[in-house]
């Protein structure tokens, strides 16, 4: 029986991991290897690596932070492939179908596109043709507006396209996307839970899997996005702030009904 | 002596088998050339992609006839991962119609007629139950292991006796196959975590 996962993201800003507030706020926590490293160790289902860096960014890592020279998103990878025995989503910066190729050569499994999905739909279809389906992993990243009116942004929370969340679920389905991750950029880092209405109306509209992300405050948030309707439970800041993550989160999960590997 | 090698052609992901090979600490490398074959004592075809693209690379790239002399005319330890097993079929049904290896009597088919509670693709850790007692998994492991599967199709052979372990989703498929020395799996044993090192120790064991 299908177990459900529960998935830490991890976001790389400018060679450095940070924790994300409302997509605005962007706190520097530390080197992107070693929580990889960490994570492998725990047995984890599955690991998102979102690489936030801007275009034309310069990097701004510190010497006191012992990284090596990672400045290059690649190089990261390089890195994360080599102790990584669990599934690998990457994103960030994706435009072209060779830009999926040169990531998944290097030990991705699945990439992860967002602006450069919304931007020419096709690239969801170019991709799943060469690498499949199960590799193509759209991000959604949803504003909810004071009126309750829910729309979709692109370029890290800055752009609006002018798109329905649902509709381009089911449109990214339709192209050929093999997976959902869906953010709520309100609920990003506040630890108020997961926005279970969004949730629900994503995950019933749509028939590939969703992984429910923002807002994971307590480890019984996490069989809360199941129960919406979500295939997999996704979550960033918590997994940088509190002890044994995972056994803990699985519990949680397993104690409220929730099938998981544990 | 042991030597694994991996076969280049241009389908996704060699650097995770890589690793895992050495992780268990087998000598391994992946092969660019169909000459390398005969260097190896151990075979696998990796691969991520769609059915068509993996079969029009193989063959363009000249790698069908040296994989057969290894495989099927000298015998030697085989293992086909993911996309990898799906060719052996002899048919594949993704994004068109192809003919497979055919090393394995089947179809590649698609997930279909599902519960509308259980989605496509078929994503994350699910059992693989061993079919009999001289499978795969006939080494480490005390209960069934539990594996990544990532995937919407999935190999159905006509003689169900070459499954070697059995998932459940919806509907009874093969998640590994095996055929004298020619193994296969529809999950990713590279991203397994310790079942799937696990998997990798037994094929090396096979000769």
């Amino acid at each position: 029986m299908l177990r459900h996962r529960l998935i830490p993201i991890l976001l790389l800003k400018n060679g450095l991991l940070v924790r994300s507030e409302l997509f605005e706020i962007h706190q520097i926590i530390g080197n992107p290897l070693y929580e990889v490293q960490r994570f492998n160790e725990w047995n984890v289902d599955e690991l998102i690596y979102l690489d936030m860096t801007r275009e034309g960014d310069y990097d701004l890592r510190r010497d006191d932070h012992k990284t090596k020279g990672l400045a290059d998103p690649l190089q990261i990878l390089d890195e994360v492939s080599r102790t990584c025995f669990m599934p690998l989503a990457w994103g960030g910066r994706i435009r072209s179908v060779e830009d999926m190729r040169a990531r998944i050569s290097r030990g991705a499994d699945k990439i992860t596109l967002n602006t450069g999905a919304v931007e020419h739909p096709r690239l969801i279809t170019d991709g799943a043709t060469v690498f499949g389906s199960q590799a193509m992993v759209v991000s959604i990243d949803v504003r909810t507006h004071a009126d309750g009116r829910r729309e979709v942004f692109t370029h890290g929370g800055r752009t609006a396209p002018g798109l329905d969340p649902v509709a381009w679920a089911l449109e990214a389905e339709r192209h050929g996307a093999g997976e959902l991750l869906l953010q709520s950029i309100n609920r990003d880092g506040t630890g108020e839970g997961y926005d279970l209405d969004l949730i629900g109306a994503v995950a019933h509209a749509v028939k590939i899997p969703v992984i429910a992300c923002s807002g994971v405050g307590r480890f019984e948030d996490y069989a809360k996005a199941i129960k919406a309707g979500a295939s997999a439970a996704a979550a960033a800041n918590i997994w940088h702030f509190k002890e044994l993550t995972d056994r803990q989160g699985k519990r949680a999960m397993a104690r409220a009904g929730i099938h998981v590997r544990q | 002596m042991t030597r694994v090698g991996i076969i280049d052609y241009g389908m996704g992901n060699l650097t995770s088998v890589h690793n895992a090979f050495a992780a268990i600490g087998a000598a391994v490398e992946v092969l660019q050339q169909p000459e390398l074959i005969a260097s190896v004592s151990h075979l696998v075809l990796p691969g991520v992609g769609a059915f068509g693209d993996g079969m029009k690379n193989l063959s363009e790239r000249g790698w069908i006839p040296a994989m057969e002399q290894f495989a099927l005319a000298q015998k030697k330890p085989f293992l086909g991962i993911c996309l990898g097993q799906q060719l052996l079929a002899r048919r594949g049904t993704e994004h068109g119609d192809f003919a497979g290896l055919g090393w394995i009597p089947g179809e590649v088919v698609r997930f279909s007629g599902l519960d509308p509670s259980l989605r496509v693709p078929h994503i994350g850790w699910n059992d693989a139950i061993p079919a009999h007692r001289h499978s795969m998994y006939r080494e480490g492991f005390d209960q069934p292991g539990v594996f990544y599967f990532v995937h919407s199709y999935h190999l159905v052979p006509d003689d169900p006796s070459v499954v070697d372990g059995w998932c459940e989703y919806g509907i009874r498929f093969a998640a590994s196959i095996s055929a004298g020395n020619i193994w296969a799996v529809q999950y990713h044993p590279e991203k397994s975590q310790t079942a799937g090192l696990q998997v990798l120790r037994n094929f090396l064991a096979a000769d």
